[in-house]
C-alpha cells in the first residue's frame, strides 16, 4: 500500500453551538445531534498528534469557537507546538480584553465574518442582531496588531454589493478578504432557491473581485471562491479526500471534510478512541475515496482525475444519493442536469422563505 | 504595494511566520490558510527581513556568506524574491 499523504491543516471544530443562525451554515443540518464530546485534554492531544503527522496550520472554528471557555488554553498549546493558529469566528461574543488575551497567548490570525455591508442585510442572513458588534471586533483585531481576514459568504442577495464589501474591508484595513460564494450543501441546499445567484450576477461580481485583487495587490489578498454550481469543472474538494486536511468535529469524529459524517455507509472513528495517526493512515473511512480506485466513469479515465479527484463527495451524495458518483457539477456527469436545472431556476425571482439554522428543522 | 529596491528596509508582514518544518527538514513561511516552502537562501533572506536592514545590507550579508556566487547574482536573486513576496503581501517595507 502506498505511503499515506501528509496532512498540512487541522480544522478543529470546537463546538457546533453558535449564537448566529446563518441560512448557509456549513455545519450539518443535524448539528444538534453532535454535542461537545472533547474536553480540553483531548483537544490538546489531538493538536500534538496532528503536529506529529505534519500539520502546520490550525483552524479553530465551529460553530462559534469563542463559546469554548478553554479557548485560551487551546491557543497557547497550539502556539507552543508552532502551529499557525487561525481563529475563525463570528466575533460574538467577545470583549477586547479577551481578544488581547488570545493574542498574548500567540494567536496568529483572526478571521471575522460579515454577512453583508449593512446591519439590516447582514443581520437578516445571520438571524441575529450582530453587524455593528462584528465591525467593532474587526477594529479591535487591527488595533491589537493582529492580522485580520474578513470573510463574506456570497449569494444572490449580496453579490451585487461586492464593491461595497471590498470598500468595507479596505476601511477596516483587512489583510485578507475571503469572498466565498455559498456552496450548496447542508443548510445552503435547504435554502438554495433563495440563495443561488444567476450566472450574470456572478460574472459581474467576479469582475469586481478581479479588479480589486489587481488594485490591492500586496496590500490585501482578495480571494474569490466560485460556487461549484457555476464552475466549469468540479473543484478539488479539500484538495482531495484524506490528502491534506483533517477535520475533527465537536463530538470527536475525525473527518476528511466538515460534512463527511453526513455520508451514509461510512463509519468514522472518534478521536477519543484511536490516535489521529491510526485514523489518518489506516481507517476505512479515510481510505474510502482516497486515490482513484473508487472512481466511477467518467472520472476513472478522465484527464482531470488527478486535478479534481472527482470533486465533492458530499455534493455527489446530497444531489444524487450516491456518495461515489461523479460530482454532478461536472459537465461529464450523467447527473449534470440537476445542476443546470438549478441554474435555470435561478433565473426566476428568488423563491421560498429563508430557513434559519435551527436545532430541529422543519424543512418542508 | 511596496516596491523593492536596494534601499528598502523589508519587514516580514504581521500575518506571516517562518517555521522550521522538522517533518521534511526545510523552512516554511506560514500565513492564513497557506504555506510556502522556502529554499535555504530564501529562508536566510526572510530571517533578515526585520525592518532594520536595507535590501543592500541583506545582499552584502548573503554575498559574504555564499562567497562562491557573484554579488550581482545574489543581488538579482534577493530582489526577485522580495518583489514576489511583496506582491503576495508577505513583505512590506519603507525606503531608507
Amino acid at each position: 500500500m502506498a505511503e499515506s499523504p501528509r496532512p498540512y491543516t487541522l480544522v478543529a471544530e470546537l463546538t457546533y453551538r453558535c449564537p448566529l443562525r446563518c441560512v448557509y451554515c456549513s455545519n450539518p443540518v443535524d448539528f444538534a445531534r453532535h454535542g461537545d464530546g472533547l474536553d480540553t485534554e483531548a483537544w490538546l492531544r489531538i493538536f500534538r498528534e496532528a503536529e506529529e503527522l505534519g500539520v502546520v496550520q490550525l483552524n479553530l472554528t465551529g460553530g462559534e469557537p469563542l463559546l469554548r471557555r478553554d479557548l485560551e488554553r487551546l491557543v497557547e498549546a497550539a502556539r507552543g507546538l508552532d502551529l499557525y493558529t487561525n481563529l475563525i469566528t463570528s466575533g460574538i461574543p467577545l470583549t477586547r480584553e479577551r481578544l488581547a488575551g488570545l493574542k498574548a497567548r500567540g494567536l496568529d490570525n483572526v478571521q471575522v465574518s460579515i454577512q453583508d455591508v449593512t446591519a439590516a442585510a447582514s443581520d437578516r442572513i445571520a438571524g441575529l442582531t450582530s453587524f455593528d458588534r462584528k465591525l467593532e471586533v474587526a477594529r479591535w483585531v487591527k488595533e491589537l496588531g493582529l492580522p485580520l481576514t474578513l470573510n463574506t459568504v456570497l449569494h444572490r442577495e449580496n453579490l451585487d454589493r461586492l464593491g461595497e464589501v471590498v470598500a468595507l474591508a479596505e476601511s477596516l484595513a483587512a489583510d485578507r478578504l475571503e469572498l466565498a460564494n455559498t456552496q450548496y450543501l447542508g443548510w445552503a441546499l435547504v435554502n438554495r432557491a433563495a440563495l443561488l445567484p444567476t450566472r450574470e450576477q456572478l460574472d459581474r461580481a467576479r469582475e469586481v473581485a478581479r479588479a480589486a485583487r489587481a488594485r490591492l495587490r500586496g496590500q490585501m489578498e482578495v480571494l474569490f471562491v466560485t460556487p461549484d454550481y457555476y464552475a466549469e469543472f468540479p473543484k478539488s474538494c479539500m484538495d482531495g479526500w484524506g490528502r491534506r486536511f483533517i477535520v475533527v468535529a465537536p463530538d470527536g469524529l475525525v473527518l476528511p471534510c466538515h460534512a463527511a459524517h453526513t455520508l451514509p455507509g461510512l463509519s468514522f472513528d472518534n478521536a477519543n478512541d484511536r490516535s489521529l495517526a491510526e485514523i489518518w493512515e489506516s481507517s476505512a473511512a479515510f481510505g474510502a475515496f482516497r486515490g482513484e480506485a473508487w472512481m466511477p466513469e467518467p472520472c476513472r479515465s478522465c484527464d482531470r482525475r488527478e486535478i479534481d479527484y472527482g470533486g465533492c463527495r458530499c455534493q455527489a451524495f446530497q444531489l444524487t444519493g450516491n456518495a461515489a458518483a461523479t460530482d454532478p457539477v461536472c459537465p461529464l456527469s450523467p447527473d449534470h442536469g440537476l445542476v443546470t436545472d438549478a441554474r435555470r431556476a435561478a433565473l426566476a425571482p428568488a423563491s421560498g422563505p429563508l430557513q434559519y439554522r435551527v436545532a430541529d428543522p422543519t424543512r418542508r | 504595494m511596496t516596491t523593492i529596491s536596494l534601499d528598502t528596509r523589508p519587514r516580514l508582514a504581521a500575518k506571516a511566520r517562518l517555521r522550521w518544518d522538522r517533518k521534511d527538514e526545510r523552512f516554511m513561511l506560514l500565513y492564513p490558510e497557506r504555506g510556502l516552502v522556502l529554499n535555504p537562501t530564501a529562508a536566510d533572506v526572510v530571517k533578515l527581513c526585520t525592518g532594520e536592514l536595507t535590501v543592500g545590507a541583506i545582499v552584502d550579508q548573503l554575498a559574504s556568506r555564499y562567497a562562491s556566487q557573484p554579488r550581482e547574482a545574489v543581488e538579482r536573486e534577493v530582489l526577485d524574491f522580495l518583489t514576489r513576496m511583496a506582491e503576495r503581501g508577505l513583505v512590506t517595507g519603507a525606503d531608507a
